[in-house]
């Protein structure tokens, strides 16, 4: 009885071992750095817009470059986040032209997240950038559809064929959602009023509408939350942050 | 008698206890274990209570909130035990706010630990709905495991977060602002002909219905090619990129016998109507003339072409700002020379209704001269590469009754008109209720994650992986596509239809508005409500034109109609030019003129000119400095550089008194979602600015009153 309980442990414990070892080396698969940098810097896929719990629409793309400026190829990028971002792949050599590409899968809540991209230099000192992507929830959502349709065009710079930027036309320019230096001095009441009553109501230029009569309570409430959600530098009362661990 | 109790128990007693010594040999030594166990079994009920999930929860969060500057406010917020919403008239009992202890906190924002995030900002109060009609999962759950991951037969796991606008879907069958991925879901479903298969009925008994277009293949041997539908069917995207016909990945022996069957089946065009065919021209096509008129004629609203750097130009018309209320894009032109025969295009472009009597191709009145032209430059789109290499022998008789066969197996019928085939009825599974259905119904692939939205997905993306013989095709969606076809879908629940009807706010019934007569006709061959909408039925791309016979004067929209142009200065796009006869223009102007009339704007209680100067000159201020109209409009080409609102250079010859002064005092009751703001007006600040805007009259017309 007694040897037959014995041989049974021993064989559940080895099995244990199998498979647990099996596990290791199947999730670890060894990417070794056969070069290193010292910097890194952000190629395109930052800073968008997504849905909360889904892929972001472009790629993150980084690029790891030495104390030169010039690309290297090789040096292992390893990316982090908040638990329930995920990369895919989470850690990568760089390409050719020094750069790695990674899609990125946000959590399943709202706000911003600071994602991280770490490599070592030769020291084995680490270095790393940060980057921000944002996840719209419903009422941010909505701000950014109402930017879209009422303030982007005097407001962003930026023209597509479908909508051609204002700003130019402007005497007064207005600043962009993101210019973080200077919104996030307003305080939402101040934010309320100049959107609800136009510029004049804070002794500003006229070029900038009322839309108290046109927009509703929620719908401006939504555009100030979209506003500090986007503002960089970070407005303090962006709600949530998920730091980066 | 005492005596003989006392005996029998003392007997019982000592009968016992050797019993016990018999069993045992020291009685203090069970006892005490026996107890014991008793003891623990007895603990094992508060200590499993004291150490739930929840109440470590609960302490975690006091502790959380111990050190925080408002703590004596959240300490007093906060409630210890289960918590739970009970509303019997939804069906939710949930407890979720049990461990969730922080959700409407809104000074604990920058928490990011679960389970204590605050809520994001939504519309609605959860006492009043709840947390599982929205995230799903079991609300009556008291453990993490059972409340977020169950999936026991009736029970449903918690919704993924990239499909959480599906929850909105379940009372909200009209489109909201914040939930874009549900729209475009809707959207895909009623254009990509998915409802042409399966049936969605919705709460109220309305049924989700097909907006896309399907062509009608009765006449297709007058059109194209048994060589072109032979290289369609195998591989449509072969010919179009943008084609939106799934591929059915036919083989070339299918496709070889459908395409006999479809010629063999077409029946020849005929009828008084038909278009007299064009005398052959004798010059060389005229390439440039030909650019210029498919210019002119916005073709390439409707139409994509694929340029020499393979990107699609054009047909562009269906992206923005709201896709669901865009028209339907044309089909694309890249190859269309080597697809149509050049007659039928000619008599295409004369008139497009004598062979498709849906088409959203509006009838131009191109001369005969033009027609040459314009037929001449579409044509000129060829592959040399499309049909080089199939050579097909004449159809047999077998081929032809296979083919017939073959259209009834693949359902072509349910999508578009075919001679001698019925439309089949319930051709594949009703979708109402998909959202909710049972894991025990659904056939998983191996190696797939098991859950309804993964099944969704995955069949949406790869119906034919599912099994072979399935008949749902391959369709191209990109991921974000077949999201938010995903998330349409889960939005069709059970708990939809059992959620109390004065919740569900029912999707606009389709507008049928049917302009009258003469002028009704014309806007039907001129496909009018692809861009413009009028009293509820149409595109929203350009203005609506319910109020049009109260906004311009009948001189300018007669001359607007001879020859478009565009009045606002960033749209590059504009109204075709569709060569109206002048009896045609004015059937057009006469009735927007009397018909479109806004019953509130009487146009002939202010006077079209003749305003006093002091006032203009008051309206002048207004516009520029008060108001700073010039910030997005015109007066001055040379001045002002607004250019977000129309052109107002010529806004005095264009538009009526009476409505510029209701316009400015309330634009959205004109034109409800208009983005001119309210500005909340007086009448004597109106009643300047129209005065001054009624004075910038375009040079021909001020010629005109000298
Ligand atoms: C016609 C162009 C135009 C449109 C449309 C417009 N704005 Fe502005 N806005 C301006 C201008 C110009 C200013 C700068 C005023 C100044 O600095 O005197 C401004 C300033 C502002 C400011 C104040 C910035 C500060 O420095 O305090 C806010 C906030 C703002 N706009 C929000 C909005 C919102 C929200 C919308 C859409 C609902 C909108 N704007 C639409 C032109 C516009």
């Amino acid at each position: 009885m007694k040897r037959l309980l014995l041989i049974l442990g021993t064989l559940t414990l080895t099995a244990g071992c199998a498979t647990g070892c099996a596990h290791q080396t199947a999730l670890a698969p060894v990417l070794q750095a056969t070069a290193t940098g010292s910097t890194i810097v952000e190629s395109s896929g930052g800073k968008q817009l997504g849905t909360p719990g889904a892929m972001l629409q472009q790629p993150l793309v980084v690029q790891v470059n030495d104390a030169q400026g010039n690309a290297v190829t090789g040096a292992l990028v390893e990316f982090r986040a908040a638990e329930h971002v995920t990369f895919d792949p989470a850690a990568s050599l760089t390409d050719s032209s020094g750069q790695v590409s990674t899609t990125v899968t946000l959590g399943g809540t709202s706000g911003r997240y600071e994602l991280t991209a770490a490599s070592t230099d030769k020291s084995g000192k680490q270095f790393d950038l940060n980057i921000t992507e944002l996840a719209l929830g419903y009422q941010t959502q909505l701000g950014y559809e109402l930017d879209q349709k009422y303030c982007a065009r005097c407001h962003d710079q930026v023209s597509t064929p479908q909508r051609v930027s204002n700003y130019d036309n402007l005497a007064v320019k207005p600043p962009a959602f993101t210019d973080g230096d200077t919104l996030n001095k307003r305080s939402d009441s101040d934010l309320t009023a100049i959107i609800s009553h136009g510029g004049p109501a804070l002794n500003r230029s006229a070029l900038m509408p009322p839309y108290g009569a046109t927009l509703g309570k929620p719908d401006i409430q939504a555009l100030i939350a979209y506003i500090r959600l986007v503002s960089s530098p970070p407005s303090r009362i962006a709600g949530l942050v998920y730091a980066r661990r | 008698m005492g005596i003989a109790m006392e005996w029998i128990s003392a007997s019982m007693k000592a009968k016992l206890i050797s019993f016990w010594r018999a069993l045992f040999r020291d009685p203090i030594i069970p006892f005490g274990l026996v107890s014991l166990v008793l003891l623990v079994t007895l603990a094992i009920i508060p200590a499993k209570d004291h150490f739930s999930e929840w109440r470590r929860y609960q302490r975690q969060y006091l502790r959380l909130i111990h050190d925080r500057g408002d703590s004596v406010t959240l300490e007093r917020h906060f409630q210890g035990g289960i918590r739970q919403i009970w509303l019997p008239e939804l069906a939710v009992a949930d407890r979720c706010q049990t461990c969730h202890t922080a959700l409407g906190e809104a000074s604990l924002g920058d928490v990011s630990t679960q389970p204590f995030r605050t809520h994001s900002v939504i519309p609605h109060r959860l006492d009043e709905f709840g947390c599982v009609i929205c995230h799903r999962g079991q609300g009556a759950a008291t453990t993490v495991a059972e409340a977020h991951h169950s999936t026991l037969a009736p029970e449903e796991p918690l919704l993924p977060a990239r499909y959480l606008e599906a929850s909105c879907g379940q009372c909200h069958h009209v489109a909201l602002p914040g939930t874009p991925n549900l729209n475009e879901g809707r959207d895909l479903l009623a254009r990509r002909g998915c409802l042409r298969c399966h049936a969605v009925r919705l709460p109220d008994g309305s049924r989700m219905t097909p907006t896309d277009n399907p062509q009608p293949i009765t006449h297709i041997a007058a059109k194209t090619t048994r060589e072109w539908i032979y290289a369609w069917l195998q591989t449509p995207s072969g010919y179009a990129a943008s084609s939106t016909m799934p591929d059915y990945q036919m083989s070339e022996e299918d496709a070889r016998d459908i395409s006999a069957f479809l010629i063999a089946n077409s029946e020849p065009l005929s009828g008084s109507s038909l278009p007299t065919p064009l005398a052959p021209s004798k010059s060389a096509p005229d390439t440039a003339a030909g650019a210029t008129l498919y210019r002119e004629s916005s073709c390439a609203s409707c139409h994509a072409i694929g340029n020499a750097a393979n990107n699609m130009v054009g047909g562009d018309l269906g992206q923005e700002p709201a896709p669901e209320l865009a028209p339907e894009p044309g089909p694309e032109l890249t190859r269309i020379g080597s697809k149509v025969k050049p007659e039928w295009l000619q008599s295409w472009l004369q008139d497009p209704r004598t062979y498709n009597s849906h088409t959203l191709m509006p009838r131009y009145r191109w001369t005969p001269q033009q027609l040459r032209i314009v037929s001449a430059y579409v044509e000129s789109r060829t592959d040399p590469e499309l049909l080089a290499h199939v050579h097909l022998q004449p159809a047999t008789a077998q081929q032809i009754a296979n083919g017939k066969a073959l259209v009834i197996e693949y359902g072509c019928a349910v999508c578009h008109e075919i001679r001698g085939i019925p439309k089949p009825e319930a051709y594949a599974p009703e979708l109402s209720r998909v959202g909710s259905k049972p894991l025990a119904q659904l056939v998983f692939i191996t190696g797939m994650e098991r859950t309804l939205p993964a099944y969704l997905n995955g069949k949406i993306r790869h119906p034919q992986a599912f099994g072979p013989g399935l008949r749902m095709p391959q369709y191209t969606f990109t991921s974000e596509q077949a999201d938010a076809l995903t998330t349409a879908l889960l939005s069709l629940t059970d708990r939809s239809f059992a959620l109390p009807s004065r919740l569900q706010i029912p999707a606009q019934a389709v507008a049928t508005y049917q302009p009258a007569g003469q002028a009704g006709k014309l806007m039907a061959e001129l496909n009018c409500f692809a861009c413009h909408r009028i009293n509820g039925r149409g595109g929203d791309t350009a203005p609506d034109l319910t109020w049009e016979g109260s906004a311009v004067q009948r001189a300018w929209l007669d001359a607007f109609l001879k020859n478009p142009y565009t009045l606002r200065p960033a749209m590059i796009r504009h109204m075709p030019k569709f060569n109206l006869s002048d009896s045609e223009r004015a059937e057009l102007t006469g009735y927007f003129v009397t018909v479109y009339q806004k019953p509130d704007i009487d146009r002939d209680s202010m006077p079209l000119s003749g305003y006093s100067p002091a006032l203009v000159e008051q309206g002048r201020q207004l516009f520029y400095s008060k108001y700073s109209c010039q910030s997005c409009h015109m007066v001055n080409t040379q001045k002002d550089k607004g250019s977000i609102g129309p052109a107002l250079t010529n806004v005095g010859s264009r538009l009526n008194a009476a409505w510029i002064d209701h316009w400015l005092k309330n634009p959205q009751a004109l034109r409800p979602g208009t983005i001119e703001p309210n500005q909340n007006m007086s009448d004597g600040d109106a009643s300047a600015l129209t005065a001054f805007l009624m004075a910038q009259k375009s040079s021909g017309a001020r010629e005109a009153k000298r």
